[in-house]
């Protein structure tokens, strides 16, 4: 194992070599650009054996990811913000297609106005498109769900593209010592693709067909059933990768000091870093406060979000994200996951970090100081409530 | 005649009587064989194809979103030669409006890679699959649901995007036209093209009998008069160079040619001058441009 000092961009590439894709459809874009120039570097090099295709689109991206995967190939593709929503129509067909693409999104601002900076309303935005979306923290991580995400997304049972979503920036761009594992022991974790979802030539198919109102729920409900069966795969994943590459992953949401914890702060992606230091300050001076990082917004880790808090006194979603006219989307997955299991605490939502906002030490103490005040509002950091 | 495989890959679907797109794509797919695999965009062919469980091809076949057939054979493509499969014929079939208008991005970079694929287009003039309406193929004069004839308006203004000299400015290694009314210079066109390795363009007029305004059984015989009243022509493009196939001795009349279809029923005698007009300008940029 190769210890690197690697960007998140960077790490992640790295990831993708060893899982050995057979087609990488390439497009730039700001701030994902670095992980298809690095993996031409490889192809370059002959340290990676795959068909690099110059799309001409992030559209062609995922059509030609989709293309690949029909005939069996192993796919990847990369983009970002507007690139991500280019391509919406080419998400939902490659899930209901049941193409276990893996696409790395780099978290960035939507326009208007224009912003390159990193929040989630890309991939949030895109939430019920039928992929498997998972959320790093950091580069580490960014390589390691490189790997696994192949694992997952290609276990028959599961059948489903994956994305691995990056803050933009934050964390595409910034530094880490990074162990990249030998391609011999990544071999040994992720075996070669197989799938009968593919067109064949000694035995002819049609693929992609249209489906009436007699057959069509089948099809859909197969679909939501092959993300529910994600779940485990991904355990088993993160078992599997445990015993390789001694690196342990703990499932759909990472736990912080939250066995004891009366107030919890519920977020996701590279923010987790600084609330898991604010949660160390506030522990030393008594504080009994706890953090939930969600790993994967699909599936949805319901029951262990709601396992985690039911005994705290109150609960916060801090999210870069914005469901204009109604609330942050995490928040509103977070309270259908605690009202199905009963759990009743007061919980609010901080909405913070859009088009880069810089979230502080101060804003997310103030997070904690709030939820003792058992609020249950949409809050904006910077600006406060969002009824004037 | 084209010796023609007696195995039928497209039957049982659901295209209207008389389509000319469905011939296209039926004797196509004969000329090409059992070892292709067929990418066809949402439009009228995929609609008439494949309504589970009734699925209509014989070969491999796979519908592509609307903008992305040429980038999904790219990808089936570049998959194929990744699993080291080889001898296979990857072909599309698209319509008029999912190749000229939102499929063109996809389709100029597939011939700009130089990809190993067959697009073949077939052009009814319009969108045929959603109820008639103007695509940039759409000739002039040609009366669709969104230009209507009437008064002020004599149908479409504009005239018909040039596809394949657009196929060819791309530097494509081959790239033709061709007509349902003249099929066996389409089923050798087809043959040429499977065995020229790159990018390859075929662009065919396919008439459809509703969207046009003629009897289902004038199909082939309204397609063989675009060409003989000097509306269409039968071109190659290849080496860099154009070559003309075919030119009528005499153009046909081609006023009697606009009048048997009702989309162009309405138009005056003045339209029919600066179409005839046109006919003629393009007429002597082939004759000047063009091979013979």
């Amino acid at each position: 194992m190769a210890r690197k000092f690697l960007s998140g961009n960077e790490a992640f590439a790295e990831g993708i070599r060893l899982a050995r894709p057979e087609v990488i459809s390439a497009y730039p874009i700001t701030p994902q650009t670095i992980v298809v120039e690095r993996l031409s570097e490889m192809v370059e090099d002959g340290s990676l054996n795959s068909e690099f295709i110059h799309v001409e689109s992030e559209h062609s991206a995922l059509s030609c990811a989709m293309g690949a995967s029909a005939v069996g190939a192993r796919a990847f593709t990369a983009t970002s913000s507007q690139g991500l929503l280019y391509m919406a129509e080419c998400l939902v067909y490659a899930s209901g297609g049941r193409f276990p693409i893996v696409m790395m999104n780099a978290n960035r601002s939507t326009a208007l106005p224009w912003n390159i900076y990193g929040d989630q309303r890309d991939s949030l935005a895109l939430l019920d498109s039928g992929w498997i979306q998972a959320y790093a923290e950091n580069a580490q991580e960014a390589l390691d769900l490189a790997l696994m995400s192949y694992y997952i997304a290609e276990n028959k049972n599961v059948s489903t593209p994956f994305m691995a979503n990056l803050d933009g920036f934050v964390l595409t761009h910034t530094y880490e010592a990074v162990d990249v594992p030998e391609q011999d022991a990544a071999d040994k974790f992720l075996p070669p693709f197989e799938t009968e979802n593919k067109l064949d030539l000694s035995k002819p198919k049609n693929m992609a067909f249209s489906a009436g109102p007699a057959s069509n729920y089948i099809f859909k409900y197969k679909e939501h059933l092959g993300l529910l069966n994600a779940a485990a795969v991904i355990n088993e994943a993160e078992e599997k990768f445990y015993k390789i590459f001694g690196r342990k992953y703990p499932g759909l949401i990472e736990k912080y000091l939250t066995d004891d914890a009366e107030y919890i702060l519920i977020t996701l992606g590279s923010i987790s870093g600084l609330v898991k230091d604010v949660t160390d300050e506030l522990r030393e001076k008594g504080g009994k406060v706890g953090m939930i990082r969600i790993r994967y917004m699909r599936p949805f880790p319901n029951k262990e979000i709601a396992e985690t808090v039911k005994n705290a006194k109150a609960a916060a979603v801090l999210e870069k994200d914005i469901s204009f006219g109604n609330e942050g989307t995490v928040f509103t997955n977070v309270n259908s996951a605690l009202k199905k299991s009963g759990v009743n605490i007061p919980v609010s939502d901080h909405i913070g970090g859009l088009g880069g906002q810089d979230i502080s030490r101060a804003d997310i103490e103030n997070i904690f100081k709030n939820m003792k005040k058992g609020l249950s509002d949409v809050n904006f950091i910077g600006i406060g409530g969002d009824r004037p | 005649m084209n010796a023609l495989s007696k195995d039928e890959f497209f039957y049982g679907h659901k295209a209207c009587a008389g389509c000319g797109g469905s011939l296209a794509v039926r004797i196509a797919l004969k000329a090409l064989g059992e070892r292709s695999i067929a990418v066809l965009p949402a439009g009228c062919m995929s609609a008439v194809g494949f309504n589970f469980p009734q699925l209509c091809f014989g070969n491999n076949a796979i519908i592509s979103t609307f903008a992305g057939t040429a980038s999904m054979l790219t990808g089936i493509r570049a998959g194929l030669k990744a699993k080291g499969i080889e001898d296979v014929q990857t072909v599309g079939f698209a319509g008029d409006g999912g190749t000229a208008d939102i499929g063109l991005q996809a389709l100029s970079g597939a011939i700009d890679r130089n990809d190993d694929i067959l697009y073949i287009c077939y052009d009814n003039e319009a969108y045929m699959n959603t109820g008639i309406q103007k695509s940039s193929l759409t000739p002039f004069g040609a009366k669709t649901t969104t230009t209507p004839a009437g008064k002020n308006i004599h149908g479409n203004m504009r005239p018909k995007k040039n596809m394949f000299e657009i196929a060819a400015a791309h530097g494509i290694p081959y790239a033709a036209t061709a007509s349902v009314g003249y099929i066996n210079d389409f089923i050798s066109k087809v043959k040429k093209a499977s065995g020229i390795k790159g990018t390859k363009y075929i662009h065919v007029i396919a008439p459809c009998p509703t969207g046009w305004g003629i009897s289902t059984d004038e199909t082939v015989e309204i397609a063989k008069e675009a060409v003989d009243c000097g509306t269409w022509y039968l071109a190659e493009f290849e080496n860099g160079e154009f070559r003309l196939n075919f030119r009528p001795k005499e153009f046909s009349d081609i006023g009697e040619y606009l009048k048997k279809q009702s989309r162009f029923r309405h138009l005056t005698d003045e339209d029919i001058k600066i179409i005839e007009n046109s006919r003629n300008a393009k007429w002597e940029f082939i004759d000047n441009n063009f091979k013979k």
